[in-house]
């Protein structure tokens, strides 16, 4: 279920969507007693761009939001949001909306008073709030709720009217604290999706922080991979897919096999075969196969022989993985019109696309 | 029924001894109030003296402590509430690690006997008489340390409830300043907590005698004393008017908590 949005005339938000803001962070360094956490961030978001912060739990995405919010102070590095510097000014003087992982409404308010908190706090007249606060539901579809206490809400519908809230005082920037992992599967989705839509018509800043590649990779303008405090590599969803800078990207980004190989420069031997590799290597590798770079073969074109163990099927491809005589697991991507039974031998080769690879330790 | 739980006799054996151990004492003073000395038997003779002109004079030492010993249970409930409140926001907050060294600060006056405390105050009152004079209120100042376990208890209970550091931060970045935060989105999220802690203040400060006794102020308690010496009667009738004070105190409390958890569920 996704809602038409309302007409821009109807709407004060939608009225007055603009180009967005620029957001620079530059050399941000961040310790907890000791342990650094962000080690010289530097990024710059064009204004109304997407980005996402994409990564392992621990690896510093949350807290680099956070120092972009002004909730955590850093040690070093400067925050920029439209060319001026506020990394001195207080969380509430940034002009920033937030939505947070766990449901941040106020429990003691209504729906349409959780909306209008922000432009109360700014000084707008309780009658001004409540009519832009119902614009700023309409736009998430919930204006029909605006009476109800958020314990009457569903986990979904909590997440929308704190989107709602964050863009009713239309903030510099938006900031997403993976706002989407306490919800089921269904509803990631279509929450998902309606946050990229409402933030391509508003041309808001954001920033979306996620554990989820798949979430990342299905909204983003582009995407940071951050990985022990560094970000490892920044770009369209396509551009990581296809061409992971590192191994650990390649890993993260996307499913991938594990198998190893010899390389010598600008290309790897797998199984016989050589293959380009992304970023030139020497010696024993550990080179990251793409599912859909691998296909079932017969006779003398297969690179590998194997049996199968399991085989999914998902929709329009199925996925099965093989192990090959060497003891090496394999995701075969292929069409689900082949249904390979567990156990059934079978010859795999590989498709001379570039891989990824790391030396092997 | 749960095969742990002990069988319908022996709860209600139970539930008598402990209903008797606090029934016998109440019933006894109030048999006590109705004893008619000239006539023999039950009347309600000491009763009506409440309302004598003619014992008003007896009476008026109890009105006299009843009066500060409310001034200072306001006093008292402004500290809980615009001192402690925010400290164990604050050190929620900001300070979490300081948490269990504030806790146990604040625990602490509990397991000093009201004597012990008299004989540290004694020098900080000769002060505070110098310079705020030696008015009934001041001993708010010593109230606010006696009432801090439990205030504690009560504020810290659901400071624990609430996710007040999300609340917070959603706030601040909405634009709130801190006061906005505290009083527009974490007071009220805690306001059971904070209720309570108030009542259990006021409960507190009417039943304290020590101290006052012991720095010469006359308070409800101090005042029911100098009363007794002329009429054991009187004192009687007070103390349950007081008991059922607290009574209807913890009642509200109770319905505090009760509705505040229907309006979460």
């Amino acid at each position: 279920m996704t809602t038409p949005l309302p007409a821009t005339q109807d709407n004060a938000l939608l009225a007055d969507a603009g180009e967005g803001t620029a957001v620079q962070l530059q050399a941000i360094v961040k310790s907890y007693g000791g342990s650094t956490v962000l080690h010289g961030i530097d990024l710059d978001i064009a204004p109304g761009e997407f980005v996402s912060l994409l990564g392992p739990s621990g690896c510093g995405k949350t807290t680099l939001l956070r120092v972009l919010a002004g909730l955590e102070g850093s040690d070093a590095g400067v925050v920029l949001l439209g060319g001026h510097d506020v990394s001195r000014v207080p969380t509430n003087k940034r002009d920033i909306g937030m939505v947070f992982q766990s449901y941040s409404l106020f429990p003691h308010l209504r729906v349409t008073e959780n909306t209008a908190f922000g432009l109360r706090r700014r000084g707008v007249g309780r009658a001004d709030a409540a009519k832009r606060a119902l614009d700023a539901l309409a736009l998430v579809g919930l204006e029909e709720h605006a009476g109800k206490f958020p314990h009457q809400l569903s986990g979904g519908q909590q997440q929308r009217v704190a989107l709602a809230r964050a863009l009713v005082t239309e903030p510099k920037v938006l900031l997403l604290d993976e706002p989407l992992s306490a919800l089921d599967a269904k509803v990631r989705v279509q929450l998902r999706d309606e946050i990229r839509r409402i933030q391509l018509r508003l041309g808001i800043t954001t920033v979306f922080v996620t554990h989820d590649q798949e979430e990342a990779l299905a909204v983003s303008d582009r995407i940071a991979v951050m990985n022990e405090g560094r970000i490892e590599q920044i770009g369209t969803p396509e551009e990581l897919y296809g061409t992971p800078a590192t191994a650990s990207v390649a890993a993260f980004v996307g499913l991938s096999s594990i198998v190893a190989g010899t390389a010598d420069g600008a290309e790897v031997e797998v199984w016989g075969r050589r293959l380009p590799l992304q970023t030139p290597s020497s010696g024993p590798v550990d080179v990251y196969l793409r599912p859909e770079n691998v296909a079932f073969a017969e006779g003398a074109d297969a690179d590998a022989r194997g049996t199968v163990e399991q085989s999914t099927f998902l929709g329009s491809i199925r996925r099965t993985v093989v192990r090959t005589d060497a003891g090496e697991h394999v995701t075969v991507q292929h069409s689900p019109r082949i249904r390979p039974e567990f156990g059934d031998a079978v010859g795999i080769r590989l498709l001379p696309e570039p891989v990824a690879a790391r030396p092997h330790d | 029924m749960n095969a742990l739980a002990p069988s319908r006799l022996t709860r209600w054996i139970v539930g008598i001894l402990v209903g008797a151990f606090f029934a016998i004492p109440l019933i006894s003073t109030f048999l006590y109030t109705l004893r008619d000395d000239k006539k023999g038997g039950y009347s309600l003779v000491h009763w009506a003296a409440l309302f004598d002109p003619a014992s008003a004079s007896m009476i008026k030492p109890i009105w006299t402590g009843l009066g500060n010993s409310l001034v200072l249970s306001v006093v008292t409930v402004v500290i809980v509430l615009v001192l402690l409140a925010p400290t164990m926001i604050l050190v929620h907050l900001r300070f979490p690690k300081l948490r269990q060294y504030f806790e146990f600060l604040a625990l602490l006056p509990i397991s000093i006997p009201a004597i012990v405390l008299v004989v540290g105050l004694s020098p900080i009152y000769l002060q505070i008489a110098r310079m705020m004079g030696t008015g009934t209120w001041t001993l708010a100042f010593a109230y606010g340390i006696t009432v801090l376990p439990f205030a504690y208890r009560a504020i810290q209970a659901s400071i624990d409830a609430a996710d007040l550091r999300t609340l917070a931060e959603a706030a601040r970045t909405l634009g709130a300043n801190w006061f906005s935060v505290v009083v527009k989105v974490l007071a009220p999220n805690i306001r059971q907590g904070l209720l309570a802690a108030s009542l259990i203040s006021v409960a507190v400060v009417l039943g304290e005698f020590t101290i006052a006794s012991l720095l010469n102020r006359q308070v409800f308690q101090t005042a029911m004393v100098v009363v007794r010496n002329q009429d054991p009667y009187l004192p009687a009738i007070f103390t349950l008017l007081a008991l059922l004070l607290v009574f209807v105190l913890l009642l509200i409390i109770g319905r505090a908590a009760r509705g505040t958890r229907k309006a979460r569920s």
